[in-house]
């Protein structure tokens, strides 16, 4: 009897961690969920990795390790740190769901950054000139900025369908063409010449403009980057369109034979893409500066909204996660100056995670399906079924 | 290098592959005499490829014995079949383009000096070995300014150059014109002479009795019978290919309808500076019926499939059950009631990381039952993919595991329930039974017999003689493009179908 009990506790104790995951991958029987659990726990782990990793690289720079990473939680999580960190999830979150429209097709749109200034000038050139009531010209303005965004993603749809050029490459060149157009239109026709100092776009009347949540702190366009995600998850992962739109991402070939037409589902998810990519800035449009301006309006942010889609692999619930993830440790930056810890360890800490999530969820997503084949295969141990993961 | 009689320069015995699901080889006898060109010839799917990876080092036997100049070897990896003087040329070159020939034919094998590289040695050496083999080539022309022959020629004496004295070429005559094929043959007996043995992989039987000294048959992956040239001919040769006993048509109960469900007129694929893939088809496909396309593969069935679910662009007329759908598009030719079994059910049949559910429904999510307004009924599209499940007896846990899961049979058995279950009243079957049990594919003709009693019409593409034999009632013959011959099944015999099928009764015409 104490034998037994003594051999059980030492199989646990082999088994150990591996034990563990294979409790956590046995007991259910629905894949989404089990996956879905398995990915958020292999993307903690990876936070966690990467997190060590940055503790030897403070170390090895002769830093305090323990010091900054709790001076970035204390100053992190005060009330307005909190709300700082939501502000500056809003526009993560939208650039991440315009990649990962795309990105759910295979299409790798890296043309965010000059879709949303492109759409920040139009949507604050156009938005001066209406006269609306007050809730109707903030809609106005936010549908001009996704119509330009898409107008200007349309450009490396057209050219990939009708040419064949890649949208990597094309994106890539659209951002740089679109920052010149930009100053061209800015300089030529839609700068406000009646600012000597301030730079912009003539203002944005105040029914153009959009009421903040927590005056001065977070603004409305919050709840409007939550909507986004949420329509993007209905959209990509329940409606018709996105089965249709997922099957061309899952296997192009199958989705050609079964009548799903890869040119305009290519056109389709780009125009949603860059429909998406157009809110990006709208947060500083509609909330901030009231119009465009060349020093006011934020950059990067399209390149951020990569990584952001990346963490988050594409799910929305991941995308909302990692831009909060994100948000927080981009508005511990300033504090930590005031620490004398260097504020570019966020940025460190940002590029290690991304990268340990990358190795560790390929990894893990690896052994999970040749996991499920051997399940597979053994719950049909009575046939001759032998379950192969393909290659 | 001696090269005495009865010396054998490879020996193959009892060898037995197995992927999931699938016999590739079974019990392959091959002896290869050294200094010899040996043919291997066999149709597609007969195996071929397979043993020659196996020899190559590419995958491990199941079972058996590999000899190389009578040492037992067990290869691991291509490399070691190198290191044993195994030489392959593939098929499909592997040059890099903007490299010269020399360039390329030291890669990876450079004679170094220090850190750099020693380009005259390498000249010298490469430039003995092609005057060996009696070729000659300028090697600092970059590879892309080659034509193919010679590009082959940049292939051969690469693989000498890294001491290869055995030469696997698989089907070397594919990609070139006649006279490019006879410079090739010059060569290889220049190298036989010099003491090299070739096994040569073809289906061409005329190639093959012309340049070899003795020739291997292989079927349904194993070998069947080794022949002398000298005393054998073409016609048996294509006999031992197809098999000497065909199977009998299976009789039916069901009538052949008067009404035409698929009627194809004219249909060419054009391909720029090549000739047509396809060239004036004309099919036609009566309710009820199902029509067989025999043809080694690569004779444009694929693009005959393709263009006729209106993927690839071409000219002609296509009818389904009446209705002109020329210029169509493919969503709109399966609403008029076109199903398709693809050819490759991973690259074009199934989302393999996609559950089942997801699976059964793709090219059916129009349909009403699988909606909700915009959004996706995911409930019923379940039930549905139970329903597919349990009637095509998919041996599968649940509906939501991942389709790589499966086995390749299951995979196949999943896929033609989703593309009967549309009702369609014409189905394209590619290779519906490729690399799958035998117990899968006795289920799968069923089913396939049954729609046809309901009135389905069937386009049956294979390369599997007893399928074709069995489910069709009229065999046409695809060679080249074309189609070149129409028969019955009932009368057909395995010399007819062989020399129809390696364009025998094209040349002798």
């Amino acid at each position: 009897m104490a034998d037994e009990n003594n051999d059980t506790i030492a199989k646990q104790l082999d088994t150990g961690f591996s034990g563990l995951l294979k409790k956590i991958t046995t007991t259910s029987n629905a894949g989404g969920l089990t996956t879905g659990l398995f990915t958020l726990a292999s993307s903690l782990a990876a936070v966690v990795i990467a997190l060590g990793i940055c503790a030897v690289l403070l170390a090895v720079t002769g830093k305090d390790p323990w010091a900054a990473y709790t001076e970035i939680v204390k100053t992190g999580t005060q009330s307005n740190q909190l709300l700082e960190m939501m502000k500056r999830a809003t526009p993560l979150m939208m650039a991440a769901t315009a990649v990962a429209v795309g990105f759910k097709m295979n299409l790798f749109n890296i043309g965010v950054e000059g879709q949303y200034l492109f759409a920040a000038l139009m949507a604050s050139a156009i938005g001066t000139q209406l006269s609306l009531p007050a809730p109707l010209h903030v809609t106005a303005v936010l549908l001009l900025a996704m119509i330009a965004g898409a107008a200007w993603a349309s450009i490396a749809a057209v050219l990939k369908v009708t040419r064949g050029v890649h949208e990597v490459i094309s994106t890539i060149m659209l951002n740089y063409i679109a920052l010149s157009v930009i100053q061209w239109l800015f300089e030529n026709w839609f700068r406000d010449n009646s600012l000597e100092l301030n730079i912009k776009t003539k203002a944005l009347p105040v029914s153009g403009r959009m009421p903040d949540i927590v005056k001065d702190r977070l603004g409305g366009m919050f709840i409007v980057a939550l909507f986004v995600v949420f329509l993007y998850w209905i959209l990509v992962f329940k409606s018709r369109f996105g089965f249709r739109l997922r099957a061309s991402g899952l296997n192009a070939g199958a989705a050609t034979t079964s009548g799903i037409g890869a040119k305009k589902m290519i056109v389709i998810a780009m125009l949603i893409s860059g429909g998406i990519a157009g809110l990006v800035a709208m947060q500083s449009v509609v909330g901030e500066i009231y119009g465009y301006g060349p020093n006011a309006t934020p950059t990067q942010l399209g390149f951020a909204g990569i990584t952001v889609a990346l963490l988050g692999r594409h799910h929305p619930i991941g995308i909302v996660a990692a831009a909060l993830l994100f948000g927080f440790l981009d508005s511990t930056s300033a504090q930590l100056q005031l620490a004398e810890i260097p504020s570019s360890i966020v940025k460190v800490i940002q590029a290690v995670i991304v990268l340990t999530v990358v190795i560790v969820n390929e990894a893990s997503i690896r052994w999970l399906n040749k996991r499920t084949a051997e399940q597979t295969a053994a719950r049909l141990v009575a046939s001759d079924v032998t379950a192969g993961v393909s290659a | 290098m001696a090269k005495s009689d009865g010396v054998l320069a490879v020996e193959l015995s009892g060898i037995d592959k197995n992927f999931p699901g699938v016999i590739a080889n079974h019990d392959v006898d091959l002896r290869v005499k050294s200094g010899t060109i040996h043919a291997v010839v066999g149709e597609n799917g007969a195996g071929k490829s397979t043993l020659m990876k196996t020899l190559y080092g590419m995958h491990q036997p199941d079972a058996g014995t590999i000899k190389v100049n009578g040492v037992t070897q067990h290869f691991r990896s291509p490399s070691e079949a190198i290191a044993a003087g195994i030489g392959m040329v593939h098929q499909h070159f592997m040059l890099a383009d903007n490299f010269t020939v020399l360039e390329n034919i030291i890669l990876g094998a450079e004679p170094a000096n220090g850190p750099r590289i020693d380009f005259e040695t390498a000249r010298t050496q490469v430039h003995k070995l092609a005057e060996s083999v009696g070729t000659k080539i300028d090697l600092d022309v970059p590879v892309s300014e080659l034509g193919v022959g010679k590009r082959q020629r940049v292939e051969i004496l690469k693989v000498l150059f890294r001491g290869a004295k055995i030469l696997i070429l698989d089907e070397p005559t594919a990609v070139l014109v006649p006279q490019e094929v006879d410079e090739l043959f010059l060569t290889l007996r220049h190298l036989v002479d010099d003491g090299a043995t070739i096994i040569f992989i073809s289906h061409k039987l005329k190639e093959v009795l012309a340049v070899s000294d003795e020739i291997t048959v292989m079927r349904d992956g194993t070998t069947v019978a080794t022949v002398l040239p000298s005393q054998t001919d073409r016609r048996k040769l294509a006999e031992l290919m197809v098999g000497s006993e065909l199977p009998s048509p299976e009789g039916r109960d069901s009538e052949i309808r008067a009404d035409i469900s698929l009627q194809v007129e004219h249909l060419t694929v054009t391909s720029p500076g090549q000739r047509d893939l396809v060239h004036d088809a004309s099919i036609t496909v009566h309710s009820g019926e199902i029509v067989g396309i025999a043809g080694v593969e690569g004779n444009g069935q694929f693009e005959l499939c393709s263009a006729i679910l209106g993927i690839t662009p071409s000219t002609g007329k296509v009818l389904i059950t009446g209705h002109d759908v020329t210029g169509h598009n493919t969503h709109d030719r399966r609403r008029a009631g076109l199903s398709y079994i693809p050819f490759d059910r991973h690259r074009e049949g199934l989302m393999l990381t996609a559950p089942l559910w997801e699976n059964t429904m793709l090219g059916r999510e129009h349909m009403p039952q699988f909606n909700r307004g915009p959004l996706i009924d995911g409930r019923s599209a379940r039930r549905d993919a139970e329903r597919v499940i349990e009637r095509f007896d998919v041996l599968t846990p649940s509906e939501t595991v991942p389709a790589f899961a499966l086995s390749g049979g299951n995979q196949q058995k999943l896929l033609v329930g989703r593309e009967l279950s549309s009702e369609p009243k014409v189905l394209v079957a590619a290779h519906p039974t490729r690399g799958v049990d035998i117990g899968a594919q006795a289920a799968i003709w069923d089913e396939i017999r049954h729609a046809r009693d309901a009135g389905l019409a069937v386009l049956l593409i294979s390369a599997d003689l007893e399928e074709l034999i069995g489910l069709s009632d009229t065999i046409l013959v695809m060679f080249d493009g074309e189609i070149t011959a129409k028969l019955d099944p009932a009368k057909v015999t395995p010399e007819i179908l062989g020399t129809h099928m390696t364009g025998g009764a094209v040349e002798a015409a």
